[in-house]
């Protein structure tokens, strides 16, 4: 698979502050591929980079292997979905949808075929002859899809598309995403502050935080095997705890628990001494003799879970979440239980 | 890629590098027909007069000399403080400050009341209410001035219905220039405290209330402390062009209203003209309004930072 | 039980408001109609002063100095309008840069200096360079005080516009140049249309500038007005006032309207 965007180094500075720390990552042709954060953490600059709306500091962008960064907007052969749609208020759907068209000298007739052509697979050929401000939201989002996708890209880069809607219909859209993406075969950046969202849909996603790519991975990858703490924490529920590792051997490393309980996980790059465990709340279970010893404090119904929050024997907060069935037997709040963790339950981090 | 022109660096929209030529003509027209103007008018308060109008360029400081000094009639005798020219000054003062009064008392009311209609209804009245303003002055100046003349229409309704038995003078008294500069102005007192109103919080009035505050109490305790940058702003927006008016105290007034802009105006009439002169009472008039103007910028900077 | 938002006394003070700023116009206009040829007394309706105005003894008068207020109005207003619209793109979409606040103070001087200062320092200053009082300085006087005028609608609406739309824009292949003729100002044109009826309005309205730049033989209808009116006010005054009116509520009603449809195009 080719290359479509490789990002080497990239810094961007506003004045004093830097908003890229040497941000590197390659994203392959046809890849449905998604950078993931909490506000603030560059992502979106980052996209902005790529689109043209920002000049980088230092690095370079290439787009299938040319340097990018001295073309204007309008040279790139990259469109934008905006986050709040930017659909020029004054034309007409058909006419925000041509409009891409128009600018590379399309002629009339062809261009809105063409456009036409894009409004059906939006499914909303209906809408044509309207203005944006007659549109529901969902549609909106659609004609702006459209419009993006007319000219043929071979980038489309998406910023927090999906924000705008409600739950419904952003549940809606990210199925209609994912199916456009593998019709049309184009390159989506997606950029989302949603883990959901970038989970569901991705072929990769990268997290990002404080102007840092943290971890690139398949949205397994960064579940099941987080890097670092800020991973592990931003994606899904975990407990993190301070361990001691006591000894490295190739890829596997020896872990005492709080309480003293030692188990063996896979390395992190790191030697021995005071680090930090990720264990996903799901991935225990109660058993007579365990791996971690707690007293339970308080029991929460879920409906298809039940999350118990106990504390450990050491003083740590520690989450446990258990299936909702008929055969889980629940202690009682004050009792103390011991805890089993999973085959590869504990992941060792990097920081 | 063939066809992909590299250009200079640009952020998409930004017009960073165009500012300069984009900005141009507005510091060149304003630069040279106002500011350049100014600042020659300071020169001239510092020249000496030519009898026929116009100048002779020796340095004096006789203008302001005349203006606030009196030498005697010969020009002998020890200064003492001239009264003439501070008095008029003292009076435009008082007019304005006076009309500005009137406005406010009449024009808080309307703004508050024009702000409490349901959308459609606020929409007429502030239609109904600006389109006075964008009537010429001198028309509406004169209008008044048909309307409240001895023998004009309210005087002879007044009489008519036997309210009064001989007509009122009005013209050319300081009522009168009141009132036209009052009738000049009110729009721009309305408007700022209507836009001050239109985004107050009446959830306040009503916490008030439920602390049992009567409504006057709420409106002097809460409302006035909360509305009053518009209401400042109302006041300097009357006040500062009563202040220089010219067509109301000239047309509405008489000798005993004279007012600052007749004075000025007087200065560049004909033969009787003194350029200097003129140009010092309007060095006097400008300082004046911008030492308002900067009171105003700071009480307004203060608020700010609140 | 009446709301909070409810005081006694405002809405008589409302009414009582509009009464003051109407009476006075809408008392000369009736006695534009007056047949008399007194205007203390009322002599039937009659259109003859409104016949007078444009064949009357004053007629050549009253033409010519409508034609150079017209004519200037829409000179001044046209230039300061193209000025304001450069001037306003440059201060909200030009970013940081030196001496933007001093600009802005620039650009709104003409509302703060007095209007009779305005008018002295430019009788000193274009009698100095020796530029003959007429119509060309009555021009450029309007050309400048017009300018903040313009400005202010015009920046108003582009400060609502968002820049995500020249984005889109220039991401979909439009060059700056189509994204500023395609985009930005079909966008500012209500802005700009209101700023120029402004600049109109204001420079038809102008009398003190005027009077002071005109130089003698020079009028424009509101010195012409003023000259007739220091011998009293005649009922042709009266008719004329009427049609400036009217002129006048036209420009606003004209200008409401496109205020109004430009707040539908936008969002």
């Amino acid at each position: 698979m080719s290359t479509a965007i490789d990002i080497r180094s990239v810094v961007k500075r506003y004045g004093t502050a830097t908003a890229l720390h040497g941000v590197s990552l390659s994203i392959s042709d046809n890849e449905f591929f998604t950078l993931l954060g909490p506000s603030g953490c560059g992502k979106t600059t980052l996209l902005r980079c790529i689109a043209g709306f920002e000049d980088v500091t230092e690095g370079e962008i290439r787009l299938f292997g040319q340097d990018i960064a001295a073309l204007e907007p309008n040279h790139r052969p990259v469109n934008t979905v905006f986050q709040q749609y930017a659909l020029f208020p004054h034309m007409t759907v058909l006419e925000n949808v041509a409009f891409g068209l128009k600018m590379k000298g399309m002629g009339l007739s062809d261009r809105n075929a063409r456009a036409g052509r894009m409004l059906e697979m939006v499914h909303l050929s209906a809408f044509a002859d309207r203005l944006p401000a007659q549109l529901s939201g969902g549609q909106q989002q659609r004609v702006a899809l459209a419009r993006a996708l007319a000219p043929e890209p071979k980038v489309l880069l998406l910023d927090e598309p999906l924000s705008a809607l409600d739950l419904k219909l952003r549940q809606a859209m990210r199925v209609e995403l994912k199916t456009l993406q593998e019709q049309t075969g184009i390159t989506f950046i997606f950029v989302t502050h949603d883990q959901e969202e970038a989970l569901t849909m991705s072929d990769r996603i990268a997290v990002m935080s404080q102007g840092r790519v943290q971890q690139i991975g398949t949205a397994r990858d960064i579940y099941e095997a987080p890097v670092n703490r800020f991973v592990a924490d931003f994606i899904g529920e975990t407990n993190l705890l301070e361990v001691v590792v006591d000894r490295v051997e190739g890829d596997s490393a020896r872990v005492i628990l709080p309480g003293g309980h030692a188990i063996t996980c896979a390395a992190a790059g790191n030697g021995p001494g005071k680090h930090h465990i990720s264990i996903r709340p799901e991935r225990l279970s109660l058993a007579a003799t365990g791996d971690l010893t707690a007293t339970v404090e308080r029991i929460v119904y879920l409906g298809t879970d039940l999350q118990l929050l106990t504390r450990l024997t050491t003083g740590e907060e520690f989450h446990v979440r258990l299936q909702n069935s008929a055969r889980t037997e629940l202690p009682a709040p004050g009792s103390t239980v011991a805890l089993h963790l999973e085959e590869g339950a504990a992941r060792l981090l990097a920081d | 890629m063939a066809g992909m022109t590299p250009a200079p660096k640009e952020n998409g929209t930004g017009y960073s590098s165009l500012v300069a030529p984009l900005l141009l003509p507005t510091w060149a027209m304003i630069g040279i027909f106002l500011v350049l103007p100014v600042l020659l008018m300071a020169v001239y308060s510092f020249l000496t007069k030519e009898f026929r109008g116009g100048v002779i360029w020796d340095f004096t400081l006789a203008a302001y000399d005349q203006f606030f000094l009196n030498r005697g009639l010969f020009g002998d005798e020890p200064p003492t403080l001239e009264w003439t020219y501070i008095t008029i000054f003292w009076r435009s003062i008082w007019q304005a400050a006076v009309a500005t009064l009137i406005c406010l008392i009449v024009g808080f009311p309307t703004a508050w009341f024009i702000a409490t209609r349901p959308p459609k209804a606020r929409a007429v009245w502030l239609f109904l209410v600006t389109i006075p303003y964008w009537v010429n002055l001198l028309i509406r100046t004169v209008s008044l001035k048909f309307l409240i003349r001895e023998n004009g229409p309210l005087n002879e309704s007044l009489m008519s219905i036997g309210l009064i038995t001989d007509p009122l003078p009005l013209v050319n008294t300081n009522l009168a220039v009141q009132l036209g500069l009052f009738y000049s102005y009110l729009p721009f007192m309305v408007l700022p405290i209507y836009a001050a109103v239109e985004r107050y919080n009446f959830a306040l009035s009503e916490a008030a209330a439920d602390l049992y505050a009567s409504r006057w109490v709420t409106l002097r305790e809460i409302v006035l402390p909360v509305v009053k940058p518009g209401i400042v702003a109302g006041c300097i927006l009357v006040f500062v062009p009563s202040l220089g008016a010219f067509l109301a105290p000239d047309l509405l007034g008489g000798a005993k209203t004279f007012m600052i802009g007749s004075l000025i105006d007087e200065q560049f009439r004909g033969s009787q003209g003194n350029w200097p002169f003129g140009a010092a009472a309007a060095m006097i008039l400008m300082t004046l309004v911008l030492i308002v103007l900067m009171i105003y910028a700071r009480a307004q900077a203060k608020g700010e930072a609140r | 039980m009446k709301g909070v938002r409810h005081y006694p006394g405002f809405l008589p003070m409302a009414v009582g408001c509009l009464v003051i700023l109407y009476a006075p116009l809408v008392v000369v206009m009736i006695y534009s109609f007056n047949g008399s040829t007194s205007i203390t007394t009322w002599g039937g309706f009659s259109w003859r002063w409104y016949a007078d105005v444009f064949t009357g003894p004053e007629a050549p008068r009253f033409k010519a100095a409508a034609w150079n207020s017209l004519s200037i109005a829409l000179i001044a207003a046209t230039t300061a309008t193209a000025i304001a619209v450069a001037a306003a793109v440059a201060m909200i979409r030009g970013g940081r840069f030196r001496g933007k606040s001093a600009t802005f103070a620039l650009i709104n001087l003409p509302l703060m200096v007095p209007e009779i200062v305005v008018a002295v320092a430019c009788l000193i200053f274009f009698s100095t360079i020796g530029l003959t009082t007429g119509y060309l300085t009555i021009l450029l006087a309007h050309i400048t005080f017009c300018i903040p005028f313009a400005y202010l609608p015009i920046a108003a609406r582009l400060q609502g516009i968002e820049d995500t739309y020249e984005q889109a824009a220039r991401d979909l292949y439009a060059t700056r140049g189509q994204a500023f003729r395609l985009i930005l100002l079909p966008l500012m044109m209500p802005g700009i249309l209101s700023g120029f009826l402004l600049a109109f309005i204001i420079s038809l309205d102008d009398f003190i500038i005027t009077n002071f730049v005109k130089g003698a033989g020079m009028e424009t209808l509101p010195t012409a007005i003023f000259g007739s009116v220091k011998q009293g006010i005649k009922p042709n005054i009266m008719a004329i006032s009427t049609m400036m009116l009217a002129v006048s509520v036209f420009f606003v009603t004209l200008s409401y309207l496109v205020n109004r449809i430009g707040q539908r195009t936008r969002s």
